[in-house]
């Protein structure tokens, strides 16, 4: 029944009127354009990074040399911009605004004024994070965390100054776009549900968003409350995070203008909302993934009660684990203890996702389409990633691995590389719904390949040299002929190897960007259920982008759960949740 | 201890409580490696193998979701209890009285070392009396007869075999004090005054890394800990304080 294309109701329009445009499908597209500028210029960043590691010497042509400030700042831009504008923003809030209203039966969000609001308080944050690079003294080189003192006193070293304050601004104005674009989708989830979709039949995306806005306003709050904070040690002489008696370059930086504070209040404060951001990050991804998994294998996601208690669960865990990054901060050691126990514990609902996953494709023999085959890569980072989580969740081997290459192998692995492949399984799966057109599977296969080889020859052997002893945030490796020298340079050949990979991995995106490109002209005209999926952002009367006229008043109704496969049926085998069922198979329900 | 070194790149240990550390994190990284393996062809087979149709029942629920979420919390369980006794035995409690005292000191960019002399007891410091420049860069107060004798030093001295209790402090900015080869990390944090201990066991001279950013020179904030004999040590701690 849903095989037939329909005419005219999924071409695109062409209307440029768009940009202080209130239509969530606008503004969706909008967050998506921003975090494409964002992963664009953080991948080049980390490129000259990888390179400097490896050729000390390069000289950047209009540039020169890297010099260790210049490091510094680069690491801080790439990990601002990709955990904040890209990570953030791409799934949460591009994604959400595009997809989520439909998938509730809705066809606006709560606060349309706001929305707009929201996204342009995020653009304006990236110009102030991008306009920063320019000032006075150089961009921030605190890396994302800003631990004090070091950005609270502008005479620490370069970048400490105007940059500092630029970097806080940003994610200010970042905090604030991110607050409203949450309070707009929970008011959404709650309010705005159409007909029948009750709580137990919303997709499980619809839950990774509500849980992500939820963990984003009690997140970004305390973060809001820590930047304003910190502002004030910098310029108002107050003392929360300086303590008596600090002394910088041989001067008594803090005795009679700071009180007596301590670095590590900005610790709790800022891992407090920093965990959370990273599950903010990965929670739409995961959802995405549920429901892909179960579209291309015809099956229903396996125990569907319990992944939505497993997404609430990882959310209320999220909040409680924060001390985890702290293990060798200086804090009493039976704290240690408590937040090992506590970060045991998330382990075991993301271990029921990943048992579910397996379930639902166990001997499926699913269809390979692309959005298919970056669900799979999603499962397998997050599987790869997710695993040395209980060994850093260790303290004992904390005190060994932190702040090595090891943690950055981790986080890249699963927040990065899982994130972005449920990206990449949302762009491949709704484009056809956004642009009425298809990408190519061709191509898509060779960015699929490509990037889950790259990823991997990447980051796992970041893990050994880790292990080996390198540290983050290093400008350079080996320098002084000293211990460390001769520690370090054991790690050398596989360094170069991580760089070239790295390399690779960048240019594996080409073909994405060629595939966005011509497929939007070119590709093939879509059908209008394509996937032949049963969430209701497919219903004929929801097309995003419909002609003026041709979007229906028609009355959306949820008769059913989600993910109603008929696996005996084949790929046509399916109950969409706006088909209405026979009285006789209601039991089936 | 070969075999626990070997396939990973850890650096060699030299410390007393390293080796049983070293064998918690190998038999992690396989317990993951293998997980990870296993999880992996799971998927494979699940994709590319077809089941004849038949509905999940109810033991076949519990078959691939509780028992393998129990397994997994034991599992868990079992490694974080092991941690836990490395974790509580290093950590704690202090070192013993009869530690060898030595304060470890983090500055942008430098590490220094002082040792409380003769009299056993580190003299007072105070902030106003930091001067690098004038051979005083923690701020020794010449006025305390305790710190009449304590050294300075800019790199770290031990002797092998016995236990050091080290007060770490940092006068500017959070640094992260790290030595690999002896398996400790412990951010140094102005303000505070934290003790960490452990017993280097074999002689050589290892390196000593900050791991916490800390301006732009922290990649070159390193220095060299040498680890001697006790005959070695004392020769070496009567020069320094003559
Ligand atoms: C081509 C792919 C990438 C490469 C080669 C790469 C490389 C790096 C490198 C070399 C560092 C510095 C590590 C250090 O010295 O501490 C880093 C840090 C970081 N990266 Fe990436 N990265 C990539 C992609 C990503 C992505 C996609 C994300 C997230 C979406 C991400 C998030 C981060 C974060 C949060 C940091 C920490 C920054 C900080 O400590 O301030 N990276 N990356
Ligand atoms: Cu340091
Ligand atoms: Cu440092």
């Amino acid at each position: 029944m849903m095989g037939t294309p329909q005419s005219g109701a999924t071409v695109r329009p062409r209307k440029i009127r768009w940009l202080f445009s209130t239509d969530h499908h606008v503004i969706g597209l909008q967050y998506l354009a921003l975090a494409c500028v964002a992963v664009t210029v953080g991948v080049g960043l980390s490129l000259f990074m990888r390179l400097h590691l490896i050729a000390p010497d390069f000289v950047v042509p209009g540039h020169g040399p890297i010099l260790p400030e210049d490091y510094l700042a680069l690491v801080t831009l790439h990990g601002t911009l990709m955990l904040f504008f890209v990570l953030t923003t791409a799934p949460q809030s591009g994604f959400g605004n595009l997809i989520l209203p439909a998938q509730i039966g809705s066809r606006r969000m709560a606060f349309p004024g706001l929305n707009a609001a929201g996204f342009w308080t995020t653009a304006l944050a990236l110009v102030v994070l991008l306009g920063s690079t320019f000032v006075q003294g150089g961009a921030a080189i605190s890396g994302w965390t800003a631990y004090p003192p070091l950005s609270a006193i502008a005479a620490a070293g370069p970048g400490q100054g105007l940059g500092m304050d630029l970097w806080l601004g940003s994610i200010a104005l970042f905090a604030v776009g991110t607050g409203i674009a949450s309070v707009n989708t929970l008011t959404t989830v709650i309010r705005f549900r159409c007909e029948g979709m009750t709580w137990e039949r919303l997709p499980l995306t619809v839950w990774a968003w509500f849980t992500a806005a939820l963990l984003s306003l009690i997140a970004f709050s305390v973060l809001l409350a820590a930047l304003v904070l910190l502002f004030l040690d910098r310029h108002a002489a107050t003392g929360f995070f300086v303590p008596q008696g600090d002394v910088l370059s041989s001067v008594v930086r803090a005795a009679a203008v700071h009180g007596n504070g301590s670095p590590l209040l900005w610790l709790h404060l800022f891992w407090f909302f920093g965990h959370p951001e990273v599950y903010i990050a990965i929670l739409p991804g995961m959802g995405l993934t549920s429901m892909l998994l179960a579209n291309f294998s015809r099956r229903r996601v396996y125990a569907y009660q319990m992944m939505i208690a497993t997404t609430l669960l990882i959310g209320g865990l999220g909040i409680l684990v924060w001390g985890h990054h702290m293990f060798v901060a200086g804090l009493n050691p039976f704290v240690g203890t408590a937040f090992s126990i506590s970060t045991m514990a998330i382990a075991l609902p993301s271990a029921a996702k990943v048992l579910s996953w397996l379930a639902t494709t166990w001997r499926s023999r699913p269809h390979f389409a692309t959005p298919m085959l970056f669900s799979l890569g999603f499962v397998s980072f997050f599987v790869v990633g997710g695993l040395s989580g209980p060994i850093l969740a260790q303290p004992i081997l904390d005190q060994y691995l932190h702040n090595t290459f090891f943690v950055v192998a981790h986080f890249h692995l699963i927040m990065a590389m899982a994130g972005v492949f449920g990206l990449f399984a949302g762009v491949y799966y709704y484009f056809p719904l956004i642009a009425g057109r298809y990408l190519s599977e061709g191509l898509g296969r060779v960015h699929f390949w490509g990037t889950l080889g790259g990823a991997y020859a990447t980051f796992l052997p970041m893990h050994m040299t880790g292990l080996a002893g390198e540290p983050r945030h290093y400008a350079q490796l080996t320098g002084i002929p000293n211990a460390a020298a001769r520690l370090l340079a054991q790690t050398l050949p596989l360094q170069r190897h991580i760089s070239y990979a790295a390399f690779f991995l960048a240019a594996s995106q080409l073909p994405f960007v060629w595939n966005v490109i011509r497929s939007a002209r070119w590709g093939d005209l879509a059908q209008p259920n394509p996937w032949n999926a049963t969430t209701l952002e497919w219903h004929p009367a929801l097309a995003p982008f419909a002609e003026e006229g041709s979007s229906s008043d028609e009355q959306i109704v949820a008769y059913c759960s989600p993910c109603a496969y008929d696996p005996g049926a084949g790929w046509a085998g399916f109950t969409p949740q706006w088909q209405e069922i026979p009285a006789s198979n209601v039991k089936r329900e | 201890m070969a075999m626990v070194r070997m396939p990973w790149g850890l650096p060699r240990d030299a410390s007393a409580h390293g080796v049983a550390l070293d064998q918690h994190l190998i038999l992690n990284l396989w317990i993951a490696f293998s997980l990870a393996v296993l999880a992996h062809m799971i998927l494979l087979i699940g994709i590319l193998l077809r089941r004849p149709a038949a509905e999940a029942s109810e033991r076949r629920r519990l078959l691939i979701e509780y028992l393998p979420l129990a397994a997994l919390t034991l599992l868990f369980g079992f490694l974080a209890m092991r941690a836990e006794r490395l974790w509580e035995e290093t950590r704690y409690t202090g070192a013993s009285p009869a530690a060898l005292q030595v304060e470890a000191t983090g500055m942008q960019f430098a590490w220094y070392f002082r040792y409380p002399g003769v009299d056993g007891t580190f003299g007072r410091t105070s902030a106003e009396r930091v001067d690098p420049g004038a051979a005083n860069p923690v701020g020794v107060d010449p006025a305390d007869p305790h710190g009449a004798d304590d050294m300075v030093s800019s790199e770290l001295v031990l002797p092998e075999g016995r236990e050091v209790d080290l007060r770490l402090i940092a006068q500017d900015v959070i640094h992260g004090f790290a030595v690999p080869e002896m398996r400790l990390k412990q951010n140094a944090v102005p303000g505070q005054t934290i003790h960490v201990h452990f017993t280097p066991t074999d002689a050589g001279t290892y390196a000593i890394l900050c791991t916490q950013l800390c301006g732009l020179g922290h990649y070159r904030m390193q220095a060299n800990l040498r680890v001697l004999t006790e005959a070695g040590y004392q020769d070496w701690l009567r020069k320094r304080q003559r």
